[in-house]
């Protein structure tokens, strides 16, 4: 049995630690680091499948602390844990050239990574608060890492935005304790459960929603998204794409929605038209950029559309399609920023224009790049084929043909701006391509290559997951949301 | 009557959020959503002539219950006014470096970054 605190302590205290000794010994923020995301990666992949509440100092559940592990709670450990391991091992060459201060890099991200773990398994709606302000502070500093004229901008546009969304949280919390007069989740739901819907209830559901709302960058609120994450460093980029979104937003979304305050015919209407509304306005502004890093970012507004679509069909289908298409956006997105990490590592621009025929001189990372660009266009038997595939089914069987067909012609698009991101860099040439730089571009080094290659071979064999549909690996997943607000609270409180 | 007058306060420091157009000010509006939420928080634990949540052996528990006022607001404000500080700080960094790097306040003149 893992002991659930460790996910927590483990990278705070590290992160606490590097600053102290690294300033003797430069070699220690990054053996450090990478040693601690990999033990939490090896502990992450230890509970799968384990069910678990974790009393914190031994006090009974509605009074004290809890930390919940479920189905829910395990995937996205997996997730936010592996992408974060990929994430440091590039981070050692990748800042060697372009940044100086690798201790204070170190330590933010593990502070991002901790708060990240405790958001997931925290089972107090303060708790969760607090560690999501933990992970945004450091994202906020990371964003803003370089300190040039746009990150800082980037970085000041992305604070305000998620300190608002916070603040909206926070009043959330404090509407919901004054109404229930308790702070743990399961018995706050078991609260509401019995006493009339009102006014109140509704004011203080719309203010967290969208408050975590913000942090997941679903259209109406998506405006930081595209400045922030193509401003920070490109490992940090993977991890705001690949996991901040996903640990504080989405997953926060679908544990209030499904466990707190109930699922209903309203609420699927809503997540799935902002599901849609994201998904096409996401990959139509895309297809209009020439910013690599700036399109992958549009194109993860566009895929948590996809996520939220099929979350809020509510079928055991569609919620199937909508956590596999979270893991394997997560896969695909982390290693498309990587990606761009390294071809801005050796070509110096993110200008698609000026790059061309990168697969004569960097074969890796090329092939890596065009196996994500298969894999997010839905191309088989690529992942991201696969949980589109199911999202598209669900909706039809859900009597929805609507939601499927945006769903294609989301997909469609999507395809097409893989098309260009792959002609103008990889196979093609752009309009102004600098012959004389070319001839000098080499592969990057191994540290910055190998997670390439591991994000490949996830990225081509995780449609295997899929074995067994919904009694397979993601079985758990499904039950914890579709067991909804009785079966939470009798897991957490007991009978 | 006091939840709504803390909920114009919370209302005000959005307009500012929403409308301003300089650095700092934007930063004060913040600020001024954080308190109204403090403020709200400690309301809620608040009750006419309380006495502090502290136990001595000779008080009566039924006594105390009905007398003491909610403690756990308290230690909720105490966080958030820490994790307040932590991003104001932040805030402060990062608006003397674009002040630094744009030699301006004005957000309507920061736009290297558009698409």
């Amino acid at each position: 049995m893992v002991n659930l605190p460790l996910f927590i302590i483990l990278p705070f205290g590290v992160a606490f630690f590097i600053p102290m000794v690294s300033r003797k010994f430069k070699w220690v923020p990054d053996v450090l680091g990478n040693i601690t995301t990999f033990i939490l990666l090896l502990l992450s992949l230890m509970t799968l499948n384990q069910e678990h509440v974790y009393h914190i100092g031994g006090w009974r559940a509605p009074f004290g602390i809890v930390l919940v592990l479920d189905g829910l709670s395990c995937l996205l450990l997996v997730i936010i844990n592996l992408i974060s391991f990929m994430s440091s091992l590039f981070s050692i060459e990748y800042l060697e050239k372009r940044y100086t201060s690798k201790l204070r890099y170190y330590s933010l991200f593990l502070l991002m990574v901790g708060g990240m773990n405790g958001t997931v398994l925290s089972g107090d709606l303060f708790n969760l608060f607090v560690f999501m302000e933990i992970a945004s502070i450091a994202s906020y500093a990371l964003v803003g890492f370089g300190c040039e004229a746009r990150e800082l901008e980037a970085s000041f546009k992305y604070l305000v935005m998620g300190n608002v969304g916070s603040l909206f949280v926070l009043y959330a919390v404090a509407l919901l304790y004054g109404k229930t007069g308790t702070l743990n989740m399961a018995d706050v739901a078991r609260i509401l459960k019995d006493i009339p819907y009102d006014n109140l209830i509704a004011f203080s559901f719309v203010l967290i929603i969208s408050g975590f709302m913000i942090k997941s960058a679903l259209v109406p609120f998506h405006a930081w998204l595209p400045d922030a994450h193509p401003s920070a460093p490109a490992p940090i980029s993977a991890m705001l794409s690949g996991v901040v979104i996903k640990a504080l937003g989405v997953y926060v979304v679908i544990r209030l929605i499904f466990n707190l305050f109930g699922f209903n015919h309203i609420i699927s209407n809503i997540l799935v038209y902002m599901g849609i509304t994201s998904m096409i306005i996401g990959v139509c502004l895309a297809i209009l950029q020439w910013d690599l890093k700036r399109l992958l970012a549009y194109h993860s507004i566009s895929q948590m559309g996809y996520v939220f679509c099929g979350i809020g069909l509510g079928t055991t289908l569609g919620i199937l399609g909508g956590i596999f298409h979270l893991f394997n956006h997560s896969l695909f997105k982390s290693l498309l920023f990587l990606d761009s990490g390294s071809i801005e590592y050796e070509t110096e621009t993110r200008d698609l224009n000026k790059m061309g025929l990168l697969y004569k001189k960097m074969p890796i990372t090329s092939f890596s790049t065009l196996v994500a660009s298969m894999s997010i266009s839905g191309i088989p038997p690529f992942n991201g084929f696969w949980s589109k595939f199911i999202i598209i089914l669900a909706s039809i069987k859900a009597g929805r043909p609507i939601v499927a067909l945006w769903a294609v012609i989301g997909s469609i698009l999507t395809l097409s701006s893989f098309t260009k991101v792959c002609r103008y860099s990889i196979y093609g040439k752009g309009e102004k391509f600098d012959k004389e730089k070319w001839e000098k571009l080499k592969e990057v080094p191994d540290f910055m290559s190998i997670p390439l290659i591991i994000l490949s071979i996830l990225c081509i064999f995780t449609g295997l997951l899929l074995i067994g549909l919904e009694n397979g690996i993601f079985g758990p997943v499904i039950d914890v949301l579709k067991g909804g607000v009785l079966e939470y609270i009798n897991k957490v409180l007991g009978d | 009557m006091i939840y709504y007058l803390c909920f114009i306060l919370f209302l005000i420091g959005l307009y500012g959020v929403c409308c301003k157009k300089n650095v700092v000010k934007i930063i004060l509006g913040l600020w001024i959503m954080e308190y109204s939420v403090n403020l709200f928080l400690i309301l809620l634990g608040y009750r006419k002539n309380g006495i502090p949540p502290i136990m001595s052996k000779e008080m009566d528990v039924i006594e105390f219950y009905k007398k003491a006022v909610d403690p756990l607001p308290q230690a909720m404000v105490l966080t958030s006014i820490v994790i307040g500080l932590g991003v104001l700080a932040l805030m402060v960094t990062v608006a003397i470096r674009l002040y630094q790097r744009y030699g301006t306040f004005d957000i309507t003149e920061m736009k290297k970054l558009k698409g």
